[in-house]
């Protein structure tokens, strides 16, 4: 076993860094959405890969007009954030009084039948989307090059991570929706809408997933099946940083991907194991994650 | 009224002769089928003993029936065992396996049982996935013979067909016993059924190692069936296939898991020979299940029979 | 002494519930634990059961120390328990629920092959009776009224024969004529079975009507105990409850 030299190594480290990216954005809006109402959206892979390849549509319809790689990562996660707040409201909403299992479940067939919707319209070709012009070209780092692109992805994601920190404990929005994790009888009783609020919720959730899927169809391929590979990971990144818990996913989201990136060249087929054991552990001995806290659920 | 009470053993009786004269039919395809649907109306059923009755969200059962088919295929092929051994074998790893588990598992609720269950089961399948030289990997171990006297499908339905019954004999027996009638009280209220007595968490165990022992016996069935086991059978989405299928028949009654397995085989096999589209078609039924049909089929049909029954 | 507790002690994060509580049931008895909102009844009852942890002293049940038991153990030994939000089997008809108490109670919870369905009719027929809900064996418990259901957990909690029976808030939520009637049965019932009996209480006519014996708690510790008149007569009990509206 030698290991490879530094600086492989490094960028190694910083490929695991822009995947943790991804994952936190998908986890931040699964963790959210389980936080304030309960539900563990099974669908939320989904969204991602209809981010992608909203993206993917919306890029070759505008790719003649000035800033087309935003505009498109703006409309596709805007329109999977609709998409995601519409099955809310007039599908989800009427499972809550049931137990939790119709929930679940139902986010399963979601699964199911987005899945197929996608193959339907844009079949099981692959497709890719090309860096914006300006965030084309890589970084040199030690001898050894880094796409700027995915230096742009590593700061993006502290930066909504702390936008959406900032917004959860500093404005009365995010207060609401924290007391509506805690208690949402009561915050009934006070008068709040909780359903809107669900609705509301669920929609920024959606967003964070469709924004995830947008941002990586650069870099990553558009294809069938990206769906089912990436929820397990967001499950797994939630449930070690900890349900409902922000910061938890965030470190959650890092561990993740410095165990992919890293772990394949050291121990390759025991990386794999090594994510499911570290699960394990999580839910044996501290099931409320690193970072959450012993809640009733 | 106990009109309804008597009439359920001759009704299943009928049933019971119509699918033993399933393979006169001289079609190959009816016998595949009915082989498939009693394997997974086992495989459903054991899941519900934990779902229905127990109240448990098991969303790892897979794991105990790939154990079981792996086990036995392994044995069978590589240690060079007779099938009756390693069939035995197959359901008793599944248990202890159940048992290690269940173990953690039973420490949980709701959704964190359900999640720890999903990973368990998950590590399964990567070990069955990577372990390249015991398993094959992802290309499967292959060339798992019919067992030395069972060498025909029609004879390897009749043997599967008798252990289905007598599995499902055993099983009903333990749910209408009073070690059942606790698991239905575990289902209801935990929290009370602690306070008459009952050391909850090892009832619950007990309900996951027996739930695993003829998951994993439907495994190995399925790996003789098959001649092949693959790791998707480990994967996730097997874990809800089984769950929807108990859904879709009915959790609430014993036999509902297993009309539901026949009706879902049933319609993928029809669907997939028009479209490639299933997944889609599977998710529109499962989200009107459960929306209008919360008992599923057979809590559909027991509810118009009782609305018919109380027409003067 | 069928009951001792001594010293025991309960926070939550910083905030004590209930702080170095000490009395002492005998058998027999038909004792209540009175106090405000909050004094910590429920806490200390959740204690004496083995659902919540101590976190300082000692309960004693019929001479054996019970506060590391697991909850199974404690009813085991004869401790049962009625809880404050109706407990009972939702989905499972009254018959059965009393039914599955009285298995229990009798070692067959392990039995795998013996159908259940006629197994001990008459003994739970019998509790069935005796808390007033002969004819309803069959109903679907889920669908009982209010009152009935509270009936059907003191069934259940008396299908275990304990010898201490803890009752919590066992009126709550109850009418005026519901409540006497209840309290009727349960005095009637301890009397007949020789029952030693702890509950709580808000509703003070009940209180003072059939307890012997009275513990009143303020803020999670004892100020004082005795008889109803003791009790009746106490200032810093009077002080307590000034301005106590009775809830019913």
């Amino acid at each position: 076993m030698n290991l490879p030299d530094p600086s492989f190594l490094i960028i190694q480290s910083l490929n695991g860094l822009t995947y943790a990216m991804f994952l936190f954005l998908i986890a931040s809006g699964l963790s959210l959405i389980f936080g304030v109402m309960g539900v563990l959206n099974f669908a939320h892979g989904s969204l991602y890969m209809l981010g992608a390849y909203l993206t993917h549509q919306f890029v070759s319809w505008f790719i003649d007009a000035p800033g087309y790689f935003w505009w498109a990562v703006l409309l596709a996660s805007l329109g999977v954030a609709a998409l995601g707040a519409f099955i809310e409201r007039f599908f989800l909403r009427h499972l809550y009084i049931r137990e939790e299992l119709n929930q679940l479940l139902f986010t399963y067939a979601l699964v199911l039948i987005l899945s197929d919707v996608a193959k339907l319209i844009w079949g099981t070709d692959q497709f890719s989307v090309s860096r914006p012009a300006i965030l084309k070209g890589a970084v040199e780092i030690l001898g050894q090059y880094f796409p700027k692109y995915n230096i742009v992805i590593i700061f993006l994601g502290p930066l909504v991570a702390l936008l959406f920190w900032f917004i959860l404990l500093r404005t009365r929005w995010g207060r609401t929706i924290r007391a509506a994790a805690l208690d949402r009888e009561t915050l009934g009783a006070l008068g709040v809408n909780v359903n809107r609020l669900f609705t509301v919720v669920f929609f920024i959730g959606a967003w964070l997933a469709g924004l995830g899927g947008a941002l990586v169809s650069p870099i990553s391929a558009i294809v069938p099946g990206m769906d089912v590979e990436v929820i397990i990971n967001a499950f797994i990144v939630v449930v070690i940083g900890g349900m409902g818990s922000f910061w938890g996913t965030f470190l959650g989201a890092l561990i993740l991907g410095q165990v992919y990136s890293l772990g394949i060249l050291i121990l390759p087929r025991l990386s794999m194991v090594f994510i499911y054991i570290l699960m394990v552990l999580v839910l044996i001995i501290r099931p409320w994650g690193l970072l959450g806290r012993p809640m009733q659920r | 009224m106990s009109g309804r009470n008597w009439l359920w053993l001759p009704i299943l009786c009928l049933v019971l002769l119509l699918v033993a004269l399933v393979p006169l039919t001289e079609s190959r395809y009816a016998v595949f089928l009915g082989t498939d649907i009693l394997i997974h109306g086992l495989f459903a059923v054991s899941l519900n003993l934990l779902l229905g009755y127990t109240g448990l969200v098991s969303f790892g059962q897979a794991a105990y029936f790939g154990i079981g088919a792996y086990t036995c295929a392994l044995l069978m092929k590589k240690a060079a065992l007779n099938f009756a051994l390693a069939f035995a074998a197959a359901g008793v790893f599944g248990a202890l396996s159940a048992l290690l588990f269940g173990f953690f598992c039973v420490r949980l609720t709701k959704i964190y049982f359900a999640m720890l269950t999903l990973a368990f089961s998950q590590i399964v399948w990567v070990i069955a996935f990577k372990w390249n030289s015991l398993t094959g990997g992802d290309n499967g171990f292959v060339g798992v013979p019919f067992p030395q006297n069972l060498d025909s499908a029609v004879r390897f339905y009749y043997f599967t067909l008798a252990v289905v019954v007598v599995s499902l004999v055993l099983i009903r027996q333990a749910l209408i016993s009073p070690f059942g009638r606790i698991l239905t009280t575990i289902r209801e209220n935990p929290e009370r059924t602690e306070f008459i007595g009952i050391n909850v968490k090892l009832f619950q165990l007990i309900a996951f190692m027996i739930s695993g022992f003829f998951s994993a016996l439907a495994g190995a069935l399925f790996g003789i069936f098959n001649h092949s086991v693959f790791p998707d059978i480990l994967f996730w989405p097997a874990s809800a296939e089984v769950l929807i299928m108990t859904i879709l028949g009915g959790m609430y009654s014993f036999l509902g898991p297993v009309v539901g397995a026949g009706v879902l085989l049933y319609l993928r096999m029809q669907v997939a020979s028009y479209t490639e589209y299933w997944p889609l078609i599977l998710g529109l039924i499962l989200a009107s299940l459960l929306f209008f049909f919360p008992g599923g089929i057979v809590g559909f049909i027991q509810d118009r029979l009782g609305r018919l029954r109380r027409k003067p | 002494m069928i009951l001792s507790v001594e010293g025991v002690t309960k926070a939550f994060d910083g905030f004590v519930a209930v702080r170095e509580v000490s009395f002492s049931v005998e058998k027999g008895e038909l004792c209540a634990i009175i106090g405000p909102n909050g004094a910590g009844k429920t806490t200390l009852f959740n204690l004496i059961t083995g659902h919540l942890p101590l976190d300082r002293g000692r309960v004693v049940f019929k001479d054996v120390d019970i506060t590391r038991l697991r909850p199974h153990r404690i009813c085991r030994l004869g401790l049962g328990r009625s809880f404050q939000r109706t407990n009972i089997f939702p989905r499972l008809t009254v018959f059965e629920n009393i039914q599955a108490a009285v298995l229990v109670h009798r070692g067959r919870s392990l039995d795998f092959f013996t159908p259940v369905a006629a197994l001990f009719r008459e003994e739970s027929e019998a509790i069935l009776e005796s808390v007033g809900l002969r004819d309803q064996g069959r109903t679907m418990s889920g669908s009982l009224a209010y009152g009935f259901q509270k009936q059907l957990e003191l069934g259940i909690a008396l299908a275990s024969q304990p010898e201490l029976l803890l009752l919590d808030e066992p009126t709550a939520g109850m009418s005026a004529k519901e409540t006497s009637a209840t309290i009727e049965l349960v005095g009637r019932i301890a009397r007949e079975k020789g029952l030693t009996l702890l509950f709580t209480e808000h509703d003070m006519a009940v209180v003072f009507s059939i307890a012997e014996r009275i513990l009143v708690l303020h803020q999670g510790r004892v100020i004082t105990t005795g008889s109803p008149e003791e009790v009746r007569a106490n200032p810093e009990v009077q002080k307590v409850y000034l301005g106590e509206t009775r809830c019913s």
